[in-house]
């Protein structure tokens, strides 16, 4: 009988199969929605592997990008839930695959005077600049897909990374389609 | 014309028809108060002996009456000690408004003296909240957390005033010249319910079905609903069944009633939920206490679900149909099509096989020398009579409460069921019983039904019921033990109790005597008629102890996560 509540209290869910997914929400552009949404994100166990906001064209108004793994049911209870916050005006799911996602991510190499040299070059074939030099570093921005950002990273594994922020995606439907 | 913030406060309240607000004074409510008293004929104020039983106050006066509940708390403690109240609302699904006063704009963010958080300690268990620095938002901030905590899943707001903004004037319009309050999104996102091919499909299901169950939650009674429900499931010849939070939509003496489900539900409900071919939910939350093993559950059945909140679709069990709308307007939109279709002979033979199962169903034994928690429970319900309102705080004297309380009308069993909130009975009683009474000062007795453990937590409040007469009969289930605790113990932790049956010497009936009530002890069946009979003639509230025995336990159990299956009967 304990066997079975141990059973129950691990939570008695079927994994499912998760994707990625990118979350639009537009927002009364007021203070603590952040912190309703973030809230409603930790306490119902949502992930959020990235998040921005700001401000939009409507001063009344912002928008927030949240890129999130989960399952077909738990997206359905993101979305579902996210509407229910009285300052969400809209949510609405983007197409991860032709939607129009950006990030931008700043990075400072340590400059090793063996390595210094390549760096450019790598920087160069991904359309890196770079923005920043110091005595013993070097600081590149990069801005694209979160994909080509993930690619970057890979690339410049081989240099001593001293620090490093991306901003995360934010996203715009396909064509017209338009979120108000 | 110009006003104070507070005053603005107290003619919205006003406008809304608020009558009765519970509370307790602070430093930074005080301007409200101020106003209040100035509107003593219109709204009346009760004051409770800790904010958690004016909060709870507040909850069991919604639940018994339909009407938004208002409480009424001062910055700091008073903001900390409603968040019980207010979570306890919100799992229930209760309207209530919660205004606290805070610091002053100034000295917020600043640990002052009383200053909490308090939007932020309670942004996860409010529907919305609002915290108001500018009196000239107080107005329309105010309507529209009226209208939020009422429309749609109702549930509860909390708007926090700083002192300032109580105390500043501005420019205010009644309602009648104001703009429309701001329509909350939520009700506009809401209208977007059901369709004519989501009836025409459910009832389709429905004549297809050879095993249909009806199972019902609290959202029958928030919509209105029992009614309907009733004509429904005599329509189509659909057996329901309920969870805690439906106790008293539908009468349990009815043909088609299954009773309660789930964890300390009927064998023979649980049965027919786990046979049937067709599972109707109708504002039922899918809780765990019900759907014990959400894989499993219902696991034969195609599952319509119909609920005002499309986040409760799949939120606990996946479901094939979900019909987003208020379930009253879904009942009306399905019963003329359910009345064509209904297959006689197939309704003969579920009916009949529920009642097989129902012969077996578990009983517990009589004995009128000792007090039996069911004869007790019965015993109440024929002496209260079928209009009284009974409230529970929590444990094991709840679940008897449910299981054999016989509550035949709405809003005539208050509990706290998502929260499971010990010490929610006394204030809820308060409530509710000022609530019944609606002014008229027409003797509606609320019975209070708890147990030793619960009532330690919030007995204060017998100050409360004594200060304001109020006819609360509070029965005390005395076993000397936090009972559910112990039964778990005894259960699933081979008896190995600790912290569950603590040696306490209350003395209820002096203690009540001290609270200058009237104390009665009862250890027999008889005794306890009699006691009973005795306190619904007392003007103002009662306290009966009844001493049962600490091995009695709450029958049948189905364990956490079990099935039908794994039922204990003993």
């Amino acid at each position: 009988m304990t066997d079975l509540i141990r059973e129950a209290d691990a939570m008695p869910q079927q994994p499912r199969e998760k994707t990625r997914n990118i979350v639009s929400l537009l927002v009364e552009n007021r203070s603590g929605v952040l912190a309703r949404v973030a809230s409603l994100f930790a306490r119902k166990g949502f992930n959020i592997d990235s998040l921005t906001v700001s401000a939009t064209h409507d001063s009344s108004i912002s928008r927030i990008t949240v890129t999130t793994q989960a399952d077909d049911i738990n997206l359905k209870q993101i979305l579902s839930q996210s509407e229910k916050l009285v300052e969400v005006r809209k949510v609405a799911l983007l197409d991860p695959d032709s939607s129009s996602q950006r990030e931008l991510m700043l990075v400072k190499l340590a400059i090793d005077t063996h390595l210094r040299e390549t760096i450019p070059g790598v920087a160069d074939t991904y359309k890196a600049e770079i923005v920043d030099i110091g005595e013993k570093s070097m600081t590149l921005e990069i801005v694209g897909k979160p994909t080509k950002i993930d690619a970057f990273v890979e690339a410049i594994s081989q240099y001593e990374i001293l620090e490093m922020c991306r901003t995360g995606a934010t996203a715009l439907g396909h064509g017209d389609e338009v979120l108000h | 014309m110009r006003l104070s913030g507070a005053e603005i406060l107290a003619r919205v309240l006003i406008e809304q028809g608020v009558d009765t607000v519970f509370g307790y004074p602070g430093g930074a409510v005080l301007p409200i108060y101020d106003a209040l008293y100035d509107h003593q004929d219109t709204v009346t104020h009760y004051l409770t002996a800790h904010e958690q039983g004016a909060a709870h106050a507040a909850d069991g006066y919604a639940r018994a009456t339909g009407k938004v509940g208002v409480v009424l708390a001062t910055s700091g403690p008073g903001a900390t000690n409603i968040v019980t109240g207010i979570a306890c609302a919100f799992m229930d699904s209760v309207p209530l408004v919660a205004i606290t006063g805070n610091v002053g704009t100034a000295y917020i963010g600043r640990d002052s003296f009383q200053e909490v958080y308090t939007t932020g300690i309670t942004l996860p268990i409010t529907k919305h909240n609002f915290a108001v620095q500018d009196v000239r938002e107080l107005a329309e901030t105010l309507r529209s957390a009226f209208s939020i905590a009422s429309s749609g899943r109702k549930g509860p707001v909390l708007v926090d005033i700083t002192k300032d903004a109580q105390a500043a004037w501005c420019e205010w319009e009644p309602l009648a010249q104001a703009q429309a309050p701001l329509e909350p999104q939520q009700v506009v996102k809401q209208a977007a319910c059901f369709t004519q091919e989501d009836i025409s499909a459910a009832a389709k299901a429905i004549a297809a079905s050879e095993k249909p169950v009806v199972v019902f939650g609290g959202g029958i009674i928030s919509a209105e609903a029992t009614t309907e429900l009733h004509d429904f499931i005599h329509a189509a010849q659909i057996p329901a069944a309920h969870s805690l939070m439906g106790v008293g939509a539908l009468d349990g003496c009815d043909p088609l009633s299954l009773g309660l489900i789930g964890m300390h539900g009927k064998a023979s409900a649980n049965h027919a939920l786990a046979e049937a071919d067709l599972v109707l939910a109708l504002g039922f939350r899918f809780s765990d206490r019900v759907a014990l093993d959400a894989r499993r559950w219902a696991a034969q059945a195609r599952i319509i679900q119909v609920d005002i909140d499309p986040s409760e679709v799949n939120k606990n069990v996946a479901v094939d149909q979900a019909v987003v709308g208020d379930v009253r307007e879904v009942l009306l939109a399905l019963l003329p099509l359910v009345q064509m279709t209904i297959k006689t002979p197939r309704t003969h033979s579920w009916l009949s096989q529920i009642d097989r199962w129902r012969a077996d169903d578990y009983q517990p034994l009589d004995d009128d020398d000792a007090l039996k928690p069911h004869q007790l429970m019965a015993a109440i319900a024929e002496l209260a009579g079928d209009e009284a309102i009974f409230t529970t705080d929590v444990g094991q004297h709840q679940m008897w409460a449910a299981q054999f309380g016989h509550r035949t009308h709405p809003r005539s069993f208050i509990t706290s069921g998502g929260l499971g909130a010990m010490g929610f009975g006394y204030g809820a009683a308060i409530g509710a019983q000022i609530g019944a009474a609606g002014g008229s000062g027409r003797r509606q007795p609320v019975i209070h039904i708890t147990g030793d453990g619960s009532f330690h937590m919030n007995l204060n409040e017998a100050c409360t019921a004594v200060s304001y007469r109020l006819p609360i009969i509070t029965v005390i289930l005395n076993n000397q033990a936090l009972g559910m605790v112990r039964q778990w113990q005894k259960t699933f932790y081979d008896a190995r109790y600790l912290a569950s049956t603590p040696k306490r010497a209350t003395d209820f009936v002096k203690l009540a005597e001290g609270f200058g009530l009237v104390g009665l002890r009862a250890e027999t069946l008889d005794g306890f008629r009699a006691a009973f009979a005795r306190a619904l003639t007392i003007d103002g509230p009662v306290w009966i102890e009844c001493l049962i025995s600490g091995d009695e336990q709450v029958l049948p159990m189905i364990p956490a996560g079990g099935a039908v299956a794994d039922i204990i009967i003993e």
